[in-house]
């Protein structure tokens, strides 16, 4: 795409044109796109289409792209997919899509996603559920599931995302698309709504490691405005956007295979078995090991997860922004019915979880213990990579679910995210890679590295892109036509 | 396993959050799934094993005390809730007048 935007093929315009055409087709199915701005996108198409004709364009440069509706856009309508922020309309731009809008990428729209990003199949939007466009019955995965269908629909060549237990790699798996999770620190959080501050990370799902390293090279790096961000420096990736990711140079690596993480698999292990196997073909060697306490992963999760929500959630009070209760008796009466009106189930299960756990006489027992667990989870992943260069895993338990087979039990809904959230807990940077089909739905195999291996990480998963081609299967969107 | 023991009425009060009465008896079935999941925890040995707060134990960065930014208090109020009721909004019929964000009266 950007190659034929350099050799004038076609222009920004064009592409954007034609992008907002399948949009229109398409998206009636899928229901991606919270927010759709024509016009704003193609004013940005335009600009890059001058930057192009004046030789001062980045390879991202006219490249339609749309965000996650978690990232603040200024002016933009941005709402998290919640009731609480219908209305509100962003005073400023997350750092993250600034510097891809700084790189003249054109911003078609603000995607779908399961509210604050609290869940696994993109149904608890106040907007909506969005569809798999492998099968309309089932869910995308969540919560970055609007952006997984865009990608997989062939809407955008990428999408910008957001991972705190698994919501990049889960949702990339079920559309068969390549998610990449960095590592910790590695992208601002500035102007990306908070859900869990210690976990949260903005990344990209794309239709190749190459793009999506692409994306990555052009988002990354030290922020003034997020202190969390890292000074971290990185010339390989900083050599992305001219070299491409490029080839492993350092000698054949080892692959460990965590024993834990299989236990979880229900549908698709004969297609992590085959990445095994192509991984040993192509030189790697391979290495079963174990991670013993992965699996009090969960709780401590849903116990960190809960207190950093509930403590970050606070700030809708109706007072500032946000939605606003009708003629409020009392500050408390404010305060209470602007937030019961404005978060939907899941949300206030998971503020309910975190206060919970953070209340009186219960913190030791829930939170300090999982934070305990944290510790040694993270401990578990750093003996493990003493062995090991990468770890690979399942991305998820299984394929794609129908829509509304989990939404009674939210713990089920929860054992989604059993492969993803420890990799959240230990900060590392992890890639969901499409693996083939298991009963004609796509399976993510996740490869795992250590704090900020981003190299060796996409550098393996171009090599397996080069040598197979489960990335380029697309689905059969004849549903379009009965439509 | 101990039942796990929740009063949904003071866990909503912490969280200045109202339950609906139609939606209580659902979420305190679900938060005590959710707590005897998360009560697995006790299973696992955390003797002498020092709490894990951030991913990459980092300190948090400081910055020189000097002034990088100004507010603008009329930019950043254009967000403002709108006062459903009208009878407290100001301009654009949000809830904010003369730069102060209008709320009920908390002191008589």
């Amino acid at each position: 795409m950007a190659a034929g935007l350099v050799r004038r093929e076609w222009s920004s315009v064009e592409l954007t044109e034609a992008a907002l055409k399948r949009i229109a087709r398409l998206d009636r199915s899928l229901n991606c796109f919270i927010t759709l701005d024509a016009d704003k996108a193609l004013a940005d198409a335009r600009r890059a289409d001058q930057a192009l004709a004046m030789d001062r364009a980045t390879p991202l440069t006219g490249i339609p792209l749309a965000h996650k509706d978690i990232f603040c856009i200024e002016g933009w309508r941005t709402t998290c997919a919640s009731r609480m922020l219908a209305d509100f309309v962003a005073p400023y731009t997350a750092t993250a899509v600034a510097r891809l809008q700084e790189a003249g990428t054109v911003t078609l729209g603000k995607l779908n996603m399961d509210e604050f990003a609290m869940g696994s199949s993109t149904e608890t939007s106040f907007f909506g559920h969005t569809a798999n466009p492998w099968a309309l019955d089932r869910t995308p995965g969540g919560s970055s599931g609007g952006s997984a269908a865009c990608v997989a629909a062939g809407l955008t060549a990428a999408a910008t995302g957001t991972d705190t237990g698994g919501s990049i790699r889960q949702p990339a798996a079920f559309c068969g698309v390549t998610g990449l999770k960095p590592t910790y620190g590695r992208v601002s959080r500035y102007g990306m709504i908070a859900f869990a501050s210690s976990l949260d990370q903005a990344g990209v799902l794309a239709g190749s490691v190459e793009d999506a390293a692409l994306v990555l090279a052009c988002m990354a790096g030290l922020d003034p405005s997020d202190a969390t961000s890292s000074e971290h420096r990185d010339p390989w990736l900083e050599a992305v956007p001219r070299a491409g990711v490029g080839t492993l140079a350092d000698g054949p690596l080892t692959v460990g295979l965590a024993k834990e993480f299989f236990k979880a698999i229900v549908a698709g292990g004969e297609r992590i078995d085959e990445v095994r196997r192509t991984l040993e073909r192509l030189g790697f060697r391979c290495l079963d090991l174990s991670l013993p306490h992965i699996a009090a992963a969960m709780p401590a999760y849903y116990v960190i997860a809960g207190a950093e929500a509930s403590t970050n959630l606070s700030r809708y009070d109706g007072v500032r922004f946000g939605h606003r209760c009708a003629a409020p008796q009392s500050l408390a009466d404010l305060y209470e019915r602007s937030r019961g009106e404005g978060f939907g189930a899941e949300v206030k299960r998971r503020i309910l979880t975190g206060t919970y756990a953070l209340s009186a006489g219960y913190f030791d027992a829930y939170y300090l213990r999982a934070q305990k667990i944290r510790r040694l989870i993270a401990q578990d992943f750093a003996e493990a990579f003493k062995q090991a260069d990468l770890l690979l895993a399942p991305t998820a338990p299984g394929t794609a679910f129908r829509r509304g087979q989990l939404t009674d039990d939210p713990v089920a809904m929860y054992q989604q995210d059993a492969c993803t959230i420890p990799v959240n807990l230990a900060g590392l940077p992890a890639l969901s890679l499409p693996c083939g089909l298991a009963d004609g739905l796509p399976v993510g195999a996740q490869l795992i590295a250590n704090h900020f291996d981003e190299e060796r990480l996409l550098k393996t998963g171009a090599a397996l892109q080069q040598a197979t081609d489960w990335h380029e299967r697309r689905p059969n969107l004849g549903w379009a036509e009965a439509a | 396993m101990a039942a796990v023991e929740i009063k949904i009425d003071h866990l909503a009060r912490l969280a200045a959050m109202q339950l609906r009465e139609d939606e209580r008896p659902g979420a305190l079935r679900d938060l005590k799934r959710i707590i005897e999941m998360v009560d697995r925890m006790r299973a696992v040995d955390v003797e002498g094993v020092s709490p894990l707060a951030h991913p990459l134990d980092a300190a948090v960065r400081l910055r020189p005390d000097e002034v990088t930014e100004t507010v603008d208090r009329e930019h950043y109020q254009g967000c403002a809730p709108v006062a459903a009721d009208g009878a407290s909004a100001g301009a654009g019929g949000r809830a904010v007048r003369d730069g102060l964000y209008i709320v009920p009266r908390a002191v008589e």
